[in-house]
This record gives structure tokens, sequence and C-alpha cells, in this order.
């Protein structure tokens, strides 16, 4: 079976500088995020837009694609659907072979990574490159991201030396960001020349223009689709918004909350393909009409991947993104991934404490951790629990139902603590006496006290 | 001030392992004119049930905490946590008017005293380096301080509360209002997590030397305690209720 958030996080956690460093890199981002987010005096206003902005399409999202389609095709472009992974794989294979290419770079996409894309077109012999340097530095490492945005953090740069030593042929030992970044550069410029088809993600769709927009900060998206003759945009179908008017609130709103800038460095529109080209855009459903008909989870298709509920997440920080075993993690993740699957990720909205600070950060104001809340209903009532966790629970119930009861067995459990801790201190049965003292057991309750001393 | 019935709600695991903050709770409520009554037949709100999952499981809950509380104008307690699920998600059960009653008068016991009672001054002398905690559900969940993720005019309604509080030294933490990682059966069953947390935490309040560390919910102090003491630290944890009582 899969190992669950619990014992990955463990296992993040055994090295405790990492995690600190781990820890302190992404609170340095966030904080970034609040100085620039702070700096504007309509900030909350726009999370309030943008938040309205996507209910809007949202439910009304069957117009709006449709829109986008036809002016997409008026424009030149190739619309294709696809309703679940498989199917997004297939066309994007189908366009591939049919332009008869074998070598791919690659973008800016957690969507081909939901639908592990790489995989299935190395499985039919096509290689794809990912040209964002994060990308790039786990796809040479055989890992998935660990950060929607920033899909390398988890490695620090001694790290990231040692594979480039291996696969590029670096200096051993010099780990000199520029150097290595330049080596980088290097290597993925011959693979830009190379390639004869990209596929880049999207990051908005604009249904009144056909148009699409992709942010990228090293403008590796703009130079595959750029110097390649074919252009394949993988998008899902919640990336819509209703016209050119509404992209100014989620530009402004994007890299602040991403990284803090006040707009990324690149924000590239792709409406008619050039003369010769071919654009073609895959809108991928993958079970978000499922999400959209739950009441509960709707609001999470608001998302615009900018990763600020990561980077303010306490439990992310502490446990890394691979410990979320899904293409998505973080807060979001855990509640997309649910949806795809709930029971190999039953785990996930539990690995929170529901603190709320994901939903305070999120730029289009979706209530994060009262969707975690709502899943774990999901998930107790699915009988995903194993019958231990379930029974402990009735009983629980039953014990809180009564007061009698409840205070018998509260008598009962300070005497247990009080005359024999040994029973309940012990590592291996007491996850709280692990790294805790247990707190200490006082003679009375309050209630016994009260009963006692308080209506003098 | 005409005297107002306040049923003190008292959470459970506070009645059994932390008396003392609700014997504080009660005297200071009674110091500043309150007609304090403490339904005797009270349990739980509920939350540890359905916070793990289970609320179709907390009906039992939810009937004894309504028959309890069905007569006073405010329900208090020491605890943003316990306030915050019974205000959320109490739901209408048998008696819908009962129900909507307690989910709007049902106040955490700092913001009871700063919004209802609009307190001014307090009789009150502690003198020492207190570091204080902001509770995720209390902060967040009820608003009782403003927060740093949103862009917002700076509040604090216990930091105004400590402020009145004679020989008092308050320091808030570098990171002002991160979780301390305790987040109910989140602490067991992520327990490295949780761990981690709580160790970050109490790290920022031993650099700023405090003698006590305190906060609006036992919950969070009791997961900080716990930590403190397998440590051997030095640093106390108090609930608040229990400074704003001290003289
Ligand atoms: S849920 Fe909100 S904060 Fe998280 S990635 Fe999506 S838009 Fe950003």
């Amino acid at each position: 079976m899969k190992k669950k958030h619990a014992e990955l996080a463990e296992v993040f956690n055994a090295d405790e500088s990492m995690t600190d460093w781990h820890d302190e890199t992404l609170w340095w981002i966030r904080q970034k995020r609040d100085r620039s987010a702070h700096n504007i005096p309509e900030w909350e206003q726009l999370r309030q837009w943008a938040s309205d902005i996507k209910a809007h399409t949202l439910s009304n999202l069957d117009y709006y694609l449709e829109e986008f389609e036809r002016n997409a095709i008026a424009n030149g472009i190739k619309v294709h659907w696809a309703r679940d992974a498989a199917e997004h794989n297939a066309i994007i294979a189908g366009i591939i072979r049919e332009n008869g290419v074998s070598r791919v770079v690659k973008s800016k996409s957690m969507l081909t990574e939901e639908c592990h894309l790489n995989d299935h077109l190395k499985d039919l012999g096509i290689e794809v490159v990912d040209t964002d340097l994060g990308e790039r530095i786990v796809q040479l490492r055989d890992e998935p991201p660990s950060h929607i945005v920033l899909p390398a953090i988890h490695l620090k740069k001694e790290e990231v030396s040692k594979t480039f030593h291996q696969k590029l042929g670096t200096e051993l030992g010099n780990h000199d960001p520029v150097y290595l970044t330049s080596a980088a550069r290097d290597h993925l410029r011959e693979r830009f020349i190379e390639a004869e088809l990209a596929i880049t993600g999207v990051n908005f769709a604009v249904a009144n223009t056909g148009e699409f927009v992709v942010c990228t900060n090293e403008g590796n998206a703009d130079m595959g689709a750029h110097l390649a003759k074919v252009h394949i945009a993988a998008m899902g179908i919640e990336k819509l918004i209703p016209s050119q008017k509404h992209l100014g609130v989620f530009t402004r709103l994007l890299a602040r909350s991403a990284t803090g800038q006040p707009i990324t460095a690149y924000t590239s529109h792709f409406r008619t393909p050039a003369r010769g080209r071919a654009i073609h855009i895959v809108l991928v459903d993958n079970g978000r009409s499922r999400l959209l008909g739950q009441e509960d989870f709707r609001n999470s298709l608001k998302c615009i991947r900018c990763g600020a509920c990561f980077n303010t997440c306490p439990v992310y920080r502490r446990s890394g993104g691979h410990s979320y075993h899904t293409a998505i993690a973080g807060p979001i993740g855990s509640i997309l991934s649910p949806n795809l699957d709930l029971k190999a990720n039953a785990d996930l909205p539990f690995a929170s404490t529901l603190c709320g600070s994901c939903s305070n950060v999120c730029p289009v104001k979706i209530n994060i951790h009262e969707q975690l809340w709502k899943w774990r209903q999901v998930i107790a009532d699915k009988k995903q629990f194993g019958l231990f966790k379930r029974l402990s629970m009735r009983v629980t119930a039953t014990v809180l139902s009564s007061p009698f009861v409840y205070r018998i067995t509260g008598r009962m459990a300070r005497w247990v603590l009080r005359n024999w801790p040994a029973m309940i201190n012990r590592k291996s049965i007491n996850p709280w006496y692990k790294q805790r003292e247990m707190p200490e057991a006082p003679k009375e309750s309050f209630r016994e006290w009260y009963v006692k001393n308080g209506q003098l | 001030m005409p005297s107002m019935k306040v049923g003190l709600f008292v959470p459970c695991y506070i009645d059994q392992f932390y008396p003392q903050v609700a014997i504080a709770t009660l005297q200071l409520l009674q110091k500043l004119g309150c007609d304090v009554v403490v339904p005797l037949e009270q349990t739980c709100c509920g939350q540890p049930l359905a916070n793990s999952g289970f609320s179709k499981l907390t009906k039992g809950c939810e009937k004894n905490f309504v028959a309890n509380f069905a007569g006073v104008d405010y329900v208090v307690a020491p605890s943003g946590s316990c306030v915050l699920h019974i205000k959320e998600h109490l739901p209408d059960g048998k008696s819908p008017s009962l129900s909507t009653h307690i989910r709007s008068t049902i106040y955490e016991l700092t913001e009871f005293l700063t919004d209802v009672l609009k307190v001014e001054k307090l009789e009150a002398y502690f003198p020492y380096k207190v570091g204080f905690h902001n509770s995720c559900h209390g902060q967040r969940g009820l608003g009782l301080s403003s927060m740093t993720e949103l862009n917002m005019p700076g509040f604090s309604k216990p930091a105004m509360l400590l402020g009145m509080v004679d020989g008092i030294q308050v320091q808030l933490p570098e990171r002002q209002d991160e979780c301390c990682g305790f987040g109910g059966t989140f602490c067991v069953f992520e327990e490295a997590v949780s761990v981690k947390m709580g160790k970050d935490r109490i790290r920022e309040h031993q650099s700023n030397e405090v003698d006590v560390i305190t906060g609006c919910d036992v919950s969070c102090l009791m997961h900080l305690e716990g930590l403190l003491k397998r440590q051997g630290s030095k640093i106390r944890v108090m609930h608040i209720a229990e400074i704003l009582n001290c003289q």
C-alpha cells in the first residue's frame, strides 16, 4: 500500500535541519508575499473581485466554454476536449504522432503532471523535456515536483549540483547557483532548438477573445512555443475568465501571491497561430465537472495555482511536497486529490490543523480549511477508516453524550494518570508521549470543585 | 449595569485536566458583575468527533449542550476553538430557535470581555514577561485579533486585555500567528509534524526569554506545555483567564 502523509512526513522530519531550511525558505516567500500584498490598499477588494468573477464564470461554465471554443476556432486554434487524463494523454500523443515528431519541450503545466503525460509519452518512445529550471531538475532526478510554483524547493543547491554533475557533466562540487543555472540554460537551449513541438499550460483563457495567457518568469514557455512548429496548450476547464477586462484582477493577484513579485516577468497572450504554424488547445475535465456539481467543493475550482497556500501552510512547510503523494500537494491539493481518488487520498484532508491560514492568503478566497473539514465528513461517511478508529469514535461519542458516563470516565482517566502513569506513558502506544509529557491530572475536576466551593 | 445571566461552558478537557482555568474564568466573570451559572450536566461540544470526520456522531453531545445552555443570555467559554465549533457547526436539531440563540450568543472569554462587557480596566497584577500565543481558531475563526495574511488594521482583543494588567510585559513571537500544531487529533495522528510545529513555536518564546506562555486556548497550551516539560524548560504555560484574574 502507498505510504500515507503522516509516515512520509515523519521521514521528512528525520533530518531536522533540512526541515528547518525548507520551512524558513518558504516562510521567506510568504513574507515577500505579505509585503507586496500589503502594499496594495485595495488588496482585499481585489481578492473579492477575483472570487466573484470566478464564481460567476463557474456558474455559467458551459456558456463560457462554448464561447471560448467558438472564438478560438475563429482565431485558427484547434480545440480538443478531454474527459479524463487518459483522453488528454491520447489526444496529445495523437497530435505529436500526426506531426511525426519525436522530441518535445514542455513548460508550466501542472495539468500534464496531474495526467501523468510524461510517463505516457515516454512509453510511446517520445522524448519530453521539461524546460522550467525547477521542473528540469526534478525530471533529471526522476522525481515529481514538490510544489506547483517552486517544483524543486525541496532541494538545496548542493543536491542540484550533484544531479547536474551526474546528468549534465558539470563540475563536481561546484554549487555556485550562477554556474549551475547557466549550465542548465546551455543544456536547455539545445533542447529548444531541436524541439519540433512545444507543450505549455494555460494560466487564463479569455472567453470573449478566444485567447489564452501563460505567465512565466523564465520565458521558456515563449521560447518553446515560438521555436516549435506546433504548440499544444493543455488547460483545465476551470481556467476560463469571461473577458479581457477581468484579466488584470488576476494578473495583479497571481505573482504577488506566488512569490511577492508585482507581476510575472512574462505574461504571454496566444491568440492566432503564425503562418505555417499550428496551435492546439486541449480542454480537460478530469473530475472538474464532478467538483462543480458539489456545492461544498465547487469553490476549489477557483484556484489559480499561485501556491500561496503551500507557502503559508505550517504543515506543508514541515512535511514537504512529496509527503502528499499526489501531483498537487499542499492545502489545495488535499482538496482536489480526494476528488480524483478518494481511497488513495483519504489521508490528505487530515494533513492539516485547520488553522485557516491558507484560506486567508488565497487570492481567490477559497474556503480551503472548511473544505478540508467537509472532506473529512465525506471520508468518515464512506467508511474510509479502519475499524479501530470507527469503534473508538463511537465509544467517545457514547461517553460524551452521557454526563454521568463522562464524569466516571474522566475520574478514572485522572486516577490512572496520577497513580499508574506507566500505563499511559509508553511511547509505543501513546504518540502524544513520544516527545511530550502528559498534562498533570488534578485530584478534582472543575465540576467537583464547583459543587463543593462554587455556590457559597 | 444590569446583571446578565452568563452560562459558563467548561470544555471537557479543561474540566478534567485544567480546573484552575475554569475557576479563574468563573471568578473573573463574577468580579465583572456577571451572574454566572454553571450547568452541571455539561460535557463536550463535540468538536473532537466532528474534526475527525464524525460529525454524524455528535448528536448526543449537541442535544446535551442545548439542554444545558438553553436558559442563559450568553454562553462564555475559555476556549476559542470550542466556541468556534459551536458557532459554526451546532445544528438546529429539534430546537431550532434555541440553537440559533446559542450560536449567536456564544462567546470566547476575551471577546466577551471586550465586545459585550466592554471592559476598560482590570484589577490585575502579574509581574512577569509573558509570551502570547495566538490560537488559530480564536484568531482566524472568531477574529479575536488581526491576521498577518490579511491587509487589515492591526488589533488584538486578548492583547488589549493583557495591557490592562499591572506589571506585565507582553511579548509576541516573531511569527505572530503561526499555528502551534496541536490541531485536535492531528497532534497524535501527525505526531512528527505536530511536534516540530510546537518545538518551533516554543523556540521563539524561548529566545524572547519569557517566563510564561499564555493564550486563549488551553489545548494549544497543553501541547506546548508537554514539549516544554519534556525539554526541562522553566517556562510555564497559563491560560489568559488565570493572568487576568491574578491579583
Ligand atoms: S488554493 Fe488559492 S492560495 Fe492555493 S494555489 Fe489555489 S489560488 Fe493559490
